[in-house]
Parts: C-alpha cells; structure tokens; sequence
C-alpha cells in the first residue's frame, strides 16, 4: 500500500471514530442536564424562564463539544490537509 | 458537495475573489438597512404607529429584557451592538428558506469575523467602563496566578464562539446536502425545519454569550451581594428540597 492509500484509510476510520465518541458523550451530558433541568422545573415551575434560558445556553455548549468532533471528521473527509499535501507531491 | 460557502466563487479577478458568503452577506446587510430606514424614516406616536415600528420597538424592548435578565445593567448602551449581533444572525440563518441561498454563517471566516468583534468588544467596554487599569486589574483575580488561564480562556472563548456557529450552520448544510442523495423528497424538508430551529437558537446563544462576557468585563464590585443572593437562592432550594 502507497502512502496515499494508507492515509485515505487513516481519515475514514478517524472520522467515523471521532463521530461516533465525540457524539455519544456529548449525548450522555445532554441527557444529564436536561434530566435535571426537568426535575428542577417540576420543584419549581416559577422559575421556568430562568432555568430554560441556562439549559439552553448550557445544552448549546455541551452540543458545541459534538460540533468540534464534527468540524474535526469533516476537516478529515472533505479537506484533509495530509491528503493534499501528499497528492501536491506526488504531482512532481 | 462543498465544505463552506467560501468555496462558491462567482467571479474573481487577481487576487480579488467575490464568493458567496460575501455577496450574501451584503444582501443580508442592505435588506436589513432598507427595512429598517424605511420604519425608522418616519416614526409616529401612540396610536399612529405603523405595523413595521411596532414590531421593532417589541423587538428591542425583547432584547433588553433578555440582556438584563443576562445580568447586564444599563443595557440600553449594549443594545446596538449585541442586538445587531442578534438580528444579523438570526436573518442569516432564517434566510435559508430561500431556495439559492447561502448561509454566510456557515463560512469560518464570517463567524471568526463576528467573534473578533466580540474579542475587541469586550476590553472596549470593560475600559469604557472602569479605566484601563481597572480592566487590566481583572485579569488578576483571583490571585496573580491566574493571569495565564484567564488570557488563555479569552482566546479560547473567541475559537469556541466562531467554531460552534460555524459548526453547527455548516452541519446544518452538510446533512441537508446527505439527505438529497438519500432521500430527496419529504425528509429534507424536515431537517430545513430542524436547521431553522436550530439558526435561532444559535443566534441567540452568540448574543447571549457576548451579553455574559461584556457583564463579566464591566461588573463593578458586586459580587458579594450577588453571592448572597445566590446564597438565598439556594437556601430557599434546600428547603424545597426537604419539604
């Protein structure tokens, strides 16, 4: 196997991995805190706007951890740097 | 399938190259302008007021509730800048409802853009506010040993900022891009839905998180009443816990 071909396979086995563990993780976290948002929201339905406004900002931030992972396996599908390098070389 | 709406490039000349992001940015810059000089040109009062400015004023006075509720005082000097982040956002991300168009936030370059301005906003406020000095003295709480991580989590914040609303416009792009090769007829509308959901609450996430940073930046010696509310707070949790 060329050089190529082994990074071709190196991204589309990272990518899927990063995906898949950088989106189950970040699922897990957001079930914790909407769990107990909602508990919190039954104990105290007064204070409805206030808690929805924190669990949002609060759910966009554990979900802005999913989108790096996402950003990352993306960068590693469509625009991977190694593989442009590489194919930039092999021209010469 | 294109990663960014950089990659769209409708003409270009030397080194000068008009893509979409910026072309679609402009559109959004001069529809906002124009509907807004045209209810601004003539404002009324009381009972004569158009539908156009009434829909404004409720919008600003929706802004400030939310900037105040954010712990922002006297947010009637923040507005113009937050709140133009805000609509800025939230049309660019609604837009997409246009056939054609192109989100400009799902390009990196118009969210680290929005985010510089955050950077610099928030030094520009904070000094406005206390003095060079007494901005400077906070990256020194609590202790001068703090000094590296709080530089360090201001430059952090600003990538994290540009990041997730570029991460989560462009995924919104991607799939839709995934589901017509899959699925082409019904499905995609849903995930159109979805993306528009998800536009709003990101805009009003940025626009939150820049309200948190500048009242970080220009709270002045408040804390210890604040802490004693929280203490309240949570005393009053406590007893709602053991009731």
């Amino acid at each position: 196997m060329d050089t190529i071909t082994l990074i071709a396979i190196a991204s589309i086995i990272m990518s899927s991995f990063t995906t898949a563990i950088g989106t189950m993780i970040p699922a897990l976290a957001e079930g914790k805190a909407v769990v107990s948002a909602l508990s919190s929201l039954a104990q105290q339905p007064d204070a409805s706007p206030t808690i929805t406004r924190t669990l949002f900002v609060g759910l966009a931030m554990i979900e802005s951890m999913a989108i790096y992972c996402f950003v990352v396996s993306m960068i590693l599908l469509f625009a991977n740097p190694f593989w442009n390098h590489f194919i930039s070389t092999a021209g010469h | 399938m294109h990663l960014s709406s950089d990659e769209i490039v409708f003409t270009s000349w030397k080194w000068v190259t008009l893509n979409a992001t910026i072309v679609y940015t402009w559109v959004i810059i001069i529809v906002l302008a124009i509907l807004s000089y045209a209810v601004t040109s003539h404002l009324k009062q009381l009972s004569h007021r158009t539908r156009g400015q009434n829909f404004l004023e409720m919008l600003i006075l929706l802004i400030e509730k939310q900037l105040n509720e954010a712990g922002l005082q006297s947010s009637r000097t923040y507005i113009p800048f937050i709140g133009t982040l805000f609509l800025f956002i939230a049309f660019a991300n609604l837009l997409t409802i246009v056939p054609i168009y192109e989100p400009p936030t799902s390009s990196l370059s118009t969210t680290a853009a929005l985010a510089l301005s955050i950077f610099f906003a928030v030094p520009y406020f904070g000094i406005r506010r206390k003095g060079l000095i007494g901005y400077l003295k906070t990256y020194l709480e609590p202790t001068f040993i703090m000094l590296p991580f709080n530089i360090i989590s201001e430059l952090t914040r600003t990538v994290a900022l540009a990041v997730r609303l570029f991460g989560n416009m462009m995924s919104g792009v991607m799939i839709l891009a995934i589901l017509l090769s899959i699925a082409p007829i019904f499905f995609p509308i849903m995930m159109i839905v979805l993306g528009l959901l998800t536009g709003m609450v990101q805009a009003y996430i940025f626009s939150i998180l820049a309200t948190v940073f500048i009242a970080a930046a220009v709270q002045i010696d408040n804390e210890k009443h604040e802490s004693h509310n929280n203490d309240t707070a949570n005393n009053t949790l406590h007893e709602a816990d053991s009731l």
